[in-house]
């Protein structure tokens, strides 16, 4: 059995029933209602600045941008100023495409090896659609969700809302991001135990946030659909935290304990894991520098003078041999003491 | 050496399906064929690298240093401190897999290590458990949980893994482009390499090119005399097949620019023919336009086997450029045709080296052009120089000299991913050939494959690994070889030059090698030549055989 997977998701139920259970406990609507809500974005806010400032800490030595494409060079060569940037506005770009739309994921191939010898390379799309269709529908759940710590809730919620719930089925009507959310979060991790080399790639700390995310998305779609949550009520108690009076509102029954419970821990969470690439992309020195190292001097913090073999101490020991061959040398020999080296020119 | 299988053996042992043993409790296997011998102690004393000694990879003692494990992580929390790239590329992989399959030497070997994701969770897993609080935490509660989020402790097994896999990475960049956060590989492996050699830990391929580049300006250790004996030799080659005397100058003082290429070009052929190339466009430029430029001895090496060794090592070898450019009192510098030596540099040169203010914002005398996008580093890359040339018609060429030639185009590693030099070699080769064709487009520019011998590997007791790295860039050539009958892979690298015959011959033996220069020297017509009956190489040039000469 892989133990990544199963340590994960004996986690997740474990974090399930600590809240299903928990909130039964006196005191436990305060805990899991308050208190964890509260330490949680704490520590995300205080981990994500923390991680962001210990990267920000170690300099950019050299300027290192992978080029995709043409470098800017002769007039009348046409460069790729997206894929391979010489200024700051087609590294803008780069970046925008590359987090908003996860253009390098987008070029992905999947190599095969066939028989006579051949390998094909085929253009590689589902990786880059779920990842596309994860992100997107998170983002899309979590700007609508504004609408639970925001009075009045802002217009452009309220499309988003609508816009999301455009198929106009059921009632309450479906919201596809949700519905998405669970899908992509489901086909991201049946892709990790499917392809053999990404399955032996994965670790537990792969999975967690997967299983984290599913239990997220899963308990809002319960509380959603079937057991009809009183949205009233939550939001009075999400507007309480917003507003620094929290209290309990009854009646909210545990399931959604359970799911602010694992929102919470995935924000605790996330500062020590490796969802900081959301932090962390915008660092990458390969895709966030342009490709102008030859125009403009970069300078290096750190830079250091080294030992070097100068040309004096070249020319010391090959000089006999050089000026056999008709080398010029700054130096001849005098001919009576050949071993002392001359006085400068 | 180990016997090398059969193309066929080897390409049907290919197996990409991974075991059931998790990579963590799969202990390295250090193999004859794919490991490298180890570095030549004379060699480390020379520069002053630690721990010189002999050893070897295949014994169960390496003579470490003892307190090996604090130079270690001592090195790895300086490194953490000095590169953003290691600090956010051990950080933020989400383990996706989009690398995986674009490592030639995974494509090549199966070996899952060779992934580069698990090539980087190699040293990953040890940052987790040495220098996170979350890997302290976790990892403090038992070896299962340091499994789970991929922590484990440095040991000799890990060490000898490293040493093992970072030498089978040949710093390509290849995954870096399908990356979605741009994570290097190649930053990785130079980090884990500079670890390396912290406690002696090399190869000699890369260690003796290293002392002799530092010793003789070149990393083959061509002293000067015998540099310029070689070059006599060339012109009376050249001599020869033209009837011109072409006449290099070396080391000369007030030359208007210094020409510095990869010593593998004055070396061992095919790259010879590239050399007589750059003497014979040199020739042609000075007796028409009166181009004044000088090779030098002691900056005899564009290749820099430093950047394969440390930073600080790079920056040792590569110093000589703008010294010997300074000493020369040129204006500016052109450099030759070559992979790494590009990326070092396009990307490093004018930070280690620099500022290069002794040098004037390089111009062609020949046509004007300004080469704006060398300004602050003062170095034109020769295809960029030659492209220039070309389109303002200042070469005079006989094209059907190469007619007997299909040519492909291998864009070499570093300068597609490390620079973008991806349309200047092409317009040159399709103003001097009438037969040009692409490798498919996953294969090629900025999706290039590795010639399977990058960064200091292509010894000669890793054949096996040399073939298997090899192997999609030989399929690509094999290929347009069945489509097109296309017999010539040209590159505009010296570590091309020196591996693709070998990989050729296994892979595809029908075709042959040539550098860029080889293909415009062939096509140019040098003022006052004899009729050409051969082509550079002293073969016959199809058509022109019988006639006679004059």
């Amino acid at each position: 059995m892989n133990i990544g997977y199963m340590y994960s998701l004996i986690a997740v139920i474990v974090l399930f029933l600590l809240a299903y259970i928990g909130v039964y406990f006196p005191g436990g609507e305060v805990f899991f209602g308050i208190i964890i809500p509260y330490l949680a974005i704490t520590i995300f806010v205080l981990g994500f600045i923390n991680r962001v400032i210990d990267w920000a800490r170690s300099p950019v030595p050299f300027r290192i941008p992978t080029t995709c494409g043409q470098q800017k060079t002769l007039p009348w060569i046409k460069p790729a100023s997206i894929d391979n940037p010489s200024t700051t506005g087609g590294v803008i770009v780069r970046m925008i495409l590359e987090v908003v739309f996860l253009r390098s994921l987008f070029r992905n191939t999947k190599c095969e090896l066939k028989t006579g010898t051949k390998i094909s390379y085929e253009w590689e799309k589902w990786l880059w659609l779920f990842s596309l269709a994860f992100h997107w529908s998170f983002f899309t759940v979590l700007f609508r969700h504004l609408r639970f710590f925001t009075e009045p809730v802002p217009g452009c919620v309220e499309l988003v809302a609508k816009l999301d719930g455009f198929l106009q089925i059921g009632l309450p009507e479906l919201r596809i991001s949700g519905v998405a959310l669970l899908a992509a979060v489901t086909l991201l991790f049946l892709r990790r135990i499917w392809i053999p080399q990404v399955k032996y790639i994965s670790l537990g700390s792969d999975y967690f946030p997967l299983f984290l995310i599913f239990g997220i998305a899963f308990t809002g779609i319960l509380m959603r659909y079937f057991t009809k949550v009183d949205i009233v009520g939550v939001k009075a108690f999400t507007m309480g935290l917003v507003i620094f009076k929290p209290h309990i509102t009854k009646g909210v029954g545990s399931i959604f304990y359970v799911h602010l419970f694992f929102v919470s821990v995935l924000l605790a969470y996330f500062p020590f894991s490796k969802l900081m690439h959301l932090g962390g992309i915008f660092m990458s020195p390969t895709r966030n520098l342009a490709n102008n190292s030859r125009v403009k001097r970069h300078v290096n913090p750190w830079n250091y003078p080294v030992k070097v073999h100068s040309y004096g101490a070249y020319e010391d020991e090959f000089r006999e041999k050089m000026i056999e061959a008709g080398l010029p040398v700054e130096k001849m020999i005098a001919p009576e003491t050949p071993e002392e080296p001359e006085e400068k020119e | 050496m180990s016997e090398l299988p059969e193309p066929n053996e080897l390409f049907t042992n290919i197996d990409s399906k991974p075991s059931q043993t998790g990579w963590m409790d799969t202990p390295v296997e250090i193999r004859k064929g794919v490991a490298c011998y180890a570095g030549n102690p004379k060699s480390l004393e020379y520069v002053n690298l630690p721990n010189a000694r002999l050893w070897s990879c295949f014994d169960e003692d390496w003579q470490l240093p003892e307190n090996w494990k604090e130079i270690i992580s001592k090195g790895f929390r300086e490194r953490l401190d000095r590169f953003r790239s290691v600090k956010v590329f051990m950080d933020i992989c989400v383990r996706c897999g989009a690398c995986a399959d674009k490592c030639h030497f995974f494509i090549g070997s199966g070996d899952p290590k060779n992934m580069p994701v698990l090539r980087a969770e190699l040293l990953r897993s040890v940052y987790r458990n040495d220098f996170t609080t979350a890997g302290k935490i976790i990892g403090s509660l038992g070896k299962n949980f340091k499994k789970v989020i991929g922590a484990r402790e440095l040991d000799l097994q890990v060490l000898k893994e490293w040493w093992y896999y970072l030498f089978q990475c040949s710093e390509c960049r290849r995954c870096s482009v399908f990356c979605p956060y741009g994570i290097d590989t190649a930053e990785i492996t130079i980090m884990g390499r500079e670890l390396l050699n912290l406690i002696g830990l090399n190869i000699d391929w890369i260690a003796t090119p290293v002392a002799n580049c530092y010793r003789t300006g070149n990393h083959l250790g061509i002293q000067p005399h015998a540099y310029k004996d070689m070059m006599d030799f060339f012109a009376d080659d050249i001599e020869e097949i033209t009837g011109v005397k072409v006449e290099p100058s070396f080391n000369r003082k007030g030359a208007e620019i210094l020409f510095i290429t990869p010593s593998g070009d004055v070396f061992a052929d095919p790259g010879t023919f590239t050399c007589m190339g750059y003497m014979m466009l040199f020739h042609y430029l000075q007796e028409k336009y009166g181009f004044d430029i000088t090779w030098s001895t002691y900056a005899s090496e564009g290749g820099n086997f430093g950047f394969f060794t440390s930073h600080e090592m790079m920056k040792r070898l590569n110093s000589k450029m703008y010294a010997e450019a300074k000493r020369l009192g040129v204006k500016w510098i052109l450099g030759g045709e070559c992979g790494h030596m590009w990326r070092v540099i396009h990307q490093y040169m004018d930070t280690m080296n620099g500022p290069a203010d002794f040098l004037e914002e390089p111009v062609s005398p020949i046509t004007g052009t300004k080469f704006e996008n060398a300004k602050s580093t003062k170095m034109v890359h020769i295809a960029e120089f030659t492209a220039d040339l070309i389109k303002h018609n200042k070469l005079e060429l006989d094209v059907s000299r190469n007619d007997h030639l299909k040519v492909t185009f291998h864009d070499s590693c570093n300068p597609a991913r490390g620079m973008g030099l991806l349309e200047e070699p092409r317009y040159v080769i399709k103003n001097v050939c009438n037969n040009f064709y692409e490798m498919p487009a996953n294969t090629i520019r900025e999706q290039t494959f590795c010639c399977g011998s990058g960064s200091g590997l292509n010894a000669g007791e890793n054949m096996e690994l040399r073939m298997q790295g090899g192997l999609p860039r030989a399929n690509a050539v094999k290929y347009v070889h069945e489509k097109h009958g296309v017999n010539m892979l040209s590159c505009i690298c010296a570590i091309d030059r020196a591996v693709f015959p070998a990989s050729m011959e296994y892979w595809v033996p029908e075709v042959d090698v040539t550098g860029l220069h080889e293909l415009v020297a062939n096509a140019l017509i040098l003022p006052g030549e004899k009729k050409r009956t051969t082509d550079l190489r002293s073969e016959p040039l199809p058509g022109m055989e019988d006639d006679d000469a004059e």
